[in-house]
């Protein structure tokens, strides 16, 4: 012990590890000459060599936060049902890869035996990815782990088949930082208070022009209060972003009951089709109910349902809307349109219908 | 998922109650709460104390909807970041989880892992850390959430002994992701494990010792399809395309259209093709206009087996992606259209980029600006300028539609365009 204190360790600097000694043999074999694929069945990929190998992929659902029992428990399913192999998607689901299609059906069956669904290919609602919220979060207002459990049980069948219009990637934030991304909807905190300073902790804890400099509508200022350093606030200018809590812990922008929800959609990261899109607002105020949220689960329900209905085939939720327009959009989700939905931010003439097309 | 009744509950004194938590176990998504709850009940573990007040702590947020971590300096011998610290604000009520740091982690590109990899990492965790980690966090790390302060330093040791390194955090460049790619995608342009390891390693003097304006992120998809997110998320996003034509088997388009029917391949090709590109003959054959084709990879993505990439593949560079914070959401913009990634020397070329680009971003943005905002502050042209990338229609959806604009010296601009068409052509023909 004591030579290890008198040898320090320096980090060996290996940078990202090569994935080649974790990729299925098929995978090295076949790297960057894959033919096809296909799917027989939600959650079953089959991928075609040109030099005919074929690799077959089971996606399972996890709930991304995982105990080492858990993921044990994935592990000996992967040694006992599939060939060792398996990797993570950007929305936290494990894929087992298997060479030997007969080993598809019982690895399936033993996954879904352990409570892993099976699905979130093609045109299913995937696994939502999602922030840290207040597990280990240091600014979260909500915790997403458990708003997406609660949305992954309502939407479980979902998952498991491809009965939707297209793919539905759901995101979910515990600020309005947005760690969780752009979503074909997305569930993220909005605040609606200004934050609450607490002047006895500013100077010693906040480095106040950086805070000053953090807002992004110039509503912080340098003041003495109670003779002490601190910063004040215009609240009238005040947009309740929550920027200047994260340099600023003593600004606290939580409130127990001013901490809201806001869903947005029509987010979408491919190119296929239409050029990538932001999300935009639908609803915002919905209470911060955990640990259910039963308000938010029931308007992702409604707009699950209405583009389930409505779209076309290969329609994305920002496609389908486009196309029936926001007028058509609000009535069949039953949701208000409010001055509160027409941007106000940067470039926000560029997101109105400056033409005579109008929807009725 | 449930694993029967916890063996703590109620009759064992020390256990913290989790009202709320326990509402989350029910119903067929996999629960978390499950999972922390199993830690918590491994007797004899050395992190089964830590987790019973990491729960009684995450059962008073839900009860109180407030979060009580926060933050502070931590770091292991040798690096400036990586950790995510985190200390609890009621350590009075929850002492065992007073400390509970992430290691952010970066995984092999492409998150490919075997069981035997994944167990190993649970085997360190369960030693140092709480036993619990997330595949992976949003910036792609996987993240090793939960030890003290002494542990952490002995966790990353171990890691660090069996290949494994740290992640990015702070004003720094940070864990980047790729997609599937080659190893099991035919839709993928480049390697995109190659281009991901090249890069990151070679800059990766710039995440351990965090000393950027900000953070700094890359991403590489294989398509259009842009499974990692990369435009909307990353400073600095490559994603894979093609320059000559799609490829077409005429017999599997006739196949896909037996299978499927005629008006829907209508429906569901021809007409959603974005530029209107593709035509179906009387005798279902497919002609596409490739000239006027964008790579978006929708009729791909329905018809794969009729339909794949062209052969003369390579990458698409798109900067300055980023959320809100401050000036308002970005996606990354085109600067350079196309870039063969075929050779080594084309590999190289695109970290000689990224260095250059990293080097622009550490000597011209303010602090706390991203490099899309730094951009917008100075102009595209002027970046452009800075990294000598000639102007290029793709840049843009259109040409500016304001005449303010100083333009005495556009007749020497076009003169350079012409000059590198003519160069261009002169090339196509030696090529041949």
């Amino acid at each position: 012990m004591n030579e290890m204190k008198a040898k320090p360790r320096m980090p060996d600097e290996v940078g990202v590890p090569d994935p080649a000694p974790f990729m299925h043999p098929l995978s090295i074999k076949n790297y960057g000459t894959w033919d096809y694929h296909d799917r027989s069945r939600p959650g079953v990929l089959r991928h075609v060599s040109k030099s005919g190998d074929e690799l077959f992929t089971v996606r399972a659902g996890t709930q991304r936060q995982m105990d080492v029992y858990t993921i044990r428990k994935l592990c000996d399913i992967g040694d006992n049902y599939a060939d060792g192999y398996v990797r993570f998607t950007t929305r936290s689901n494990i894929e087992y890869m298997v060479a030997d299609e007969t080993k598809v059906e019982p690895l399936i069956a033993e996954l879904n035996a352990n409570g892993f669904p099976v699905g979130g290919t093609g045109a299913s609602v995937s696994m939502i990815s999602h922030t840290q919220g207040w597990l280990h979060c240091d600014i979260p207002g909500t915790d997403a782990s458990g708003v997406v459990k609660g949305l992954m049980d309502m939407l479980h069948s979902e998952f498991i088949k491809e009965e939707m219009p297209n793919r539905v990637r759901i995101t979910t934030s515990c600020c309005q930082i947005n760690c969780g991304g752009q979503g074909d909807i997305a569930v993220n905190v909005q605040y609606t208070k200004p934050p609450k300073i607490n002047h006895d902790l500013v100077a010693n804890v906040c480095e106040r022009p950086a805070v000053v400099a953090r807002c992004p509508v110039a509503a912080i200022r340098p003041a003495m209060v109670d003779g002490k350093p601190s910063l004040e606030i215009d609240e009238k200018k005040c947009v309740c972003c929550g920027a200047c809590y994260p340099p600023c812990p003593p600004m606290q922008i939580n409130g127990d009951d001013s901490t809201k929800i806001a869903i947005w959609v029509g987010g979408k990261h491919s190119n296929a089709r239409s050029k990538p899109t932001f999300h935009k607002l639908v609803v915002a105020n919905l209470p911060n109910n955990a640990p259910h949220w039963p308000e938010v689960n029931a308007v992702v329900l409604k707009i699950v349902k209405a583009y389930k209905k409505d779209a076309k085939h290969w329609e994305r939720m920002g496609e389908w809307i486009e196309r029936i327009g926001w007028n058509r959009f609000f009535e069949m989700t039953e949701l208000a349109f409010t001055k509160h939905h027409i941007d106000t931010w940067t470039g926000a003439r560029k997101t109105m219908n400056q033409s005579a097309h109008v929807h009725f | 998922m449930k694993d029967g009744d916890n063996v703590n509950d109620g009759d064992q004194n020390g256990v913290n109650p989790t009202p709320h938590l326990d509402q989350l176990e029910d119903g067929p998504w996999p629960s978390f709460v499950t999972g922390l709850k199993r830690l918590r009940d491994t007797q004899g573990a050395q992190y089964a104390p830590m987790m019973n007040d990491l729960l009684g702590q995450l059962n008073h947020s839900y009860e109180n909807r407030r979060g009580y971590w926060k933050g502070g300096t931590l770091s292991v011998l040798g690096y400036g970041g990586g950790i995510i610290p985190r200390f609890s604000e009621v350590s009075e009520q929850f002492p065992e989880s007073k400390e509970f740091h992430t290691l952010r982690v970066m995984p092999p590109a492409g998150n490919h892992y075997t069981t035997d990899l994944l167990r190993q990492l649970c085997d360190i965790w369960e030693r140092h850390g709480s036993g619990l980690i997330a595949f992976h966090g949003q910036s792609g790390d996987i993240m090793f959430q939960g030890c003290t302060s002494e542990n952490a330093q002995i966790a990353f040791d171990e890691l660090n002994e069996i290949g494994f390194d740290l992640g990015g955090a702070g004003p720094a460049l940070r864990t980047a992701m790729s997609c599937v790619g080659h190893a099991r995608c035919e839709q993928s342009c480049f390697d995109g494990v190659k281009a991901h390891r090249g890069i990151i390693n070679r800059l990766l003097d710039e995440m351990h010792r965090p000393s950027m304006p900000y953070k700094f992120k890359f991403k590489f998809s294989g398509c259009g399809n842009d499974c990692v997110n990369a435009i909307h998320r990353a400073d600095f996003a490559v994603i894979g395309t093609w320059r000559d034509d799609i490829k077409i088997n005429q017999e599997k388009v006739k196949e896909h259209i037996a299978e499927k029917g005629r008006k829907y391949t209508i429906d569901t090709v021809v007409s959603m093709c974005p530029t209107r590109a593709i035509s179906l003959h009387d005798d279902d054959t497919m002609e596409i206009d490739n000239k006027s084709c964008v790579r978006c990879m929708h009729c791909i993505n329905v018809m794969t087996k009729a339909l794949s990439p062209g052969d003369d593949r390579g990458a698409s560079i798109m900067i300055g992606g980023k959320r809100s914070l401050k000036v308002g959401d970005l996606m990354g913009t085109m600067i350079k259209p196309f870039i063969k990634l075929e050779t080594e020397e084309d590999f190289e070329a695109l970290e000689d980029f990224a260095e250059e680009v990293m080097e622009f971003f550490a000597d011209n943005a303010l602090e706390h600006e991203r490099i899309g905002e730094c951009i917008d502050r100075i102009g595209v042209p002027a970046f452009l300028e800075a990294m000598d990338i000639p102007a290029d229609p793709n840049m843009v959806n259109h040409p500016r539609t304001s005449s303010y604009v100083r333009t005495d010296d556009f007749d020497e601009e076009s003169a350079k365009y012409f000059e590198r068409k003519a160069e261009e052509a002169g090339m196509m023909v030696g090529d041949d």
